[in-house]
């Protein structure tokens, strides 16, 4: 096997150590812990008082529309990462482009402010 | 190196303790030395004092009151996502841990792109933050994980564009390679301290670290625990030994993050070359595998303090609030960053 590869497999050892690790700790517990469940107990914790209607409540749009603007940022940002590690052999050239790119990316941002999308409220 | 020579599994085997070691170390340390003793101390009170010297072995004593805590779990939430949250945030920390070099030879993966790997593995807690809060059936875990998911990607882009400029001047992705240029760097033409991206980078540092003390919900982004309004946020259900995980995890990442912020702009786990005349990494004498982690601990306890003070000083910030320094400040600014990063960097 590669390095490439044997590098992605140190990760799955990684998670798998992580898993093993809490595992092991809720199994110990599992053992020295009480358990005497009420139906009080149970029910959704409101403060004290017995929860008013369903716990999935509606929640609001905002957080769609800043998920959507993050997807188009982020997906962006992957573009500048291979340009930024060879700028030195671009040059001028790559740095035209690139301020070009970010224009529009910031002209993006700006779009978004002047419609009022990135205020919360 | 030694561990060279060994079978793929004891490498491996040794790589994980190695890493058990690097998530489990800080968090203890961090949790001990500030969120019990220094934060004590900025309240006038002593903090705990009674489980060994100094109260030094409360750590084990809180560990061992967890396990005997009963899990609760209510009646309406979705009983199997409800168990596998804090599981997903536990094994983001670890595999974001994986990625950091401790010194020339002493790391677990070499990835060349490491700095991209880090980012897109930081996210991955936000699935687990985000499934806490939905399977618990509770308003206050709901909007907890939606205010923290909100959050975190708001401060994921200016953390990203803010590491694209030491990108651009190491020239390279990989996190061993920006060390090296760190120290293996020359300012104007001086390399006695090698060239620290702080100095240069002084911009993205800021940015990288008000996005680190977002990430990390740490106080005055915690919008999303926000104790005196959402209880404990999408924690409010979780009990026993399945809170402390969220919590051991949220401390360990503040320790990773550092770690991985002294290793982007403070020169990592290096010295500066020129002191004793290396050139190249291969160069490097073996005990620096041995000195790099501790100057990593160091940097990082230097780092994590700063979070920690910030943490402690600061009143939290409005949702709105939130949102709107990360996009309508750090964003802007990190871009305007990357330019003059690229412009200094074409010209000189």
């Amino acid at each position: 096997m590669s390095q490439f590869l044997r590098d992605y497999l140190t990760v799955v050892w990684f998670a798998a150590i992580a898993l093993l690790l809490a595992g092991l700790l809720l199994g110990i517990s599992a053992l020295v812990r009480p358990n005497k469940p009420t139906p009080q107990k149970l029910i959704a914790y409101e403060s004290g008082v017995d929860p008013v209607g369903d716990g999935w409540s509606q929640s609001q749009i905002r957080y769609y529309i800043f998920a959507l603007l993050f997807v188009v940022f982020d997906v962006e940002a992957v573009f500048i990462f291979p340009w930024a590690t060879q700028l030195e052999r671009y040059a001028g050239f790559g740095l035209v482009e690139m301020g070009v790119f970010v224009f529009v990316l910031l002209l993006g941002l700006v779009y978004a402010w002047r419609k009022g999308v990135l205020r919360w409220v | 190196m030694v561990a060279a020579d060994l079978p793929y599994w004891a490498q491996s085997l040794l790589r994980v303790l190695g890493g058990t070691v690097a998530v489990l170390l800080p968090a203890g340390t961090i949790v001990y030395l500030f969120l019990f003793k220094m934060m004590s101390f900025m309240q006038s009170r002593l903090g705990p004092m009674e489980a060994g010297p100094y109260g030094s072995m409360q750590l084990f004593a809180e560990v061992g009151k967890w396990l005997q805590k009963e899990d609760i779990q209510p009646e309406l939430a979705d009983k199997r996502i409800f168990k596998i949250a804090p599981l997903i945030v536990l094994v983001s920390t670890f595999i974001l841990v994986a990625v950091v070099p401790f010194g020339p030879d002493a790391w677990f993966t070499n990835f060349e792109t490491g700095v991209f790997y880090a980012l897109a593995v930081s996210s991955v807690s936000v699935l687990g933050i985000l499934i806490a809060g939905w399977s618990s059936a509770n308003k206050y875990s709901l909007l907890g994980g939606l205010r923290a998911a909100g959050q975190l990607i708001a401060y994921e882009l200016p953390m990203v564009l803010a590491v694209i400029g030491v990108v651009i001047q190491a020239g390279t992705l990989n996190l061993q390679g920006i060390v090296v240029s760190q120290n293996a760097g020359s300012m104007f033409g001086w390399d006695g301290l090698g060239n620290p991206y702080i100095l240069t980078q002084f911009v993205g540092f800021l940015v990288f670290m008000i996005s680190v003390q977002a990430e990390l919900t740490q106080t005055p982004f915690d919008m999303p625990i926000a104790e005196s309004e959402l209880v404990s946020g999408y924690m409010t259900e979780y009990s026993g030994f399945r809170f402390l995980i969220f919590f051991i995890a949220e401390f360990a990442n503040v320790g990773v993050f550092t770690l991985i912020a002294s290793i982007l702009f403070l020169g990592g786990w290096g010295i500066p070359f020129s002191w004793f005349g290396w050139t190249s990494v291969d160069s490097i004498d073996n005990w620096m595998n041995v000195v790099g982690p501790l100057i990593m601990v160091t940097k990082m306890i230097v780092l994590s303090f700063i979070v920690m003070w910030v943490r402690f000083s600061y009143p939290r910030l409005r949702e709105d609030q939130l949102q709107r320094f990360a996009w309508k400040v750090l964003i802007p600014v990190s871009l305007v960053n990357i330019m003059i990063t690229a412009v200094l960097k074409v010209m000189f």
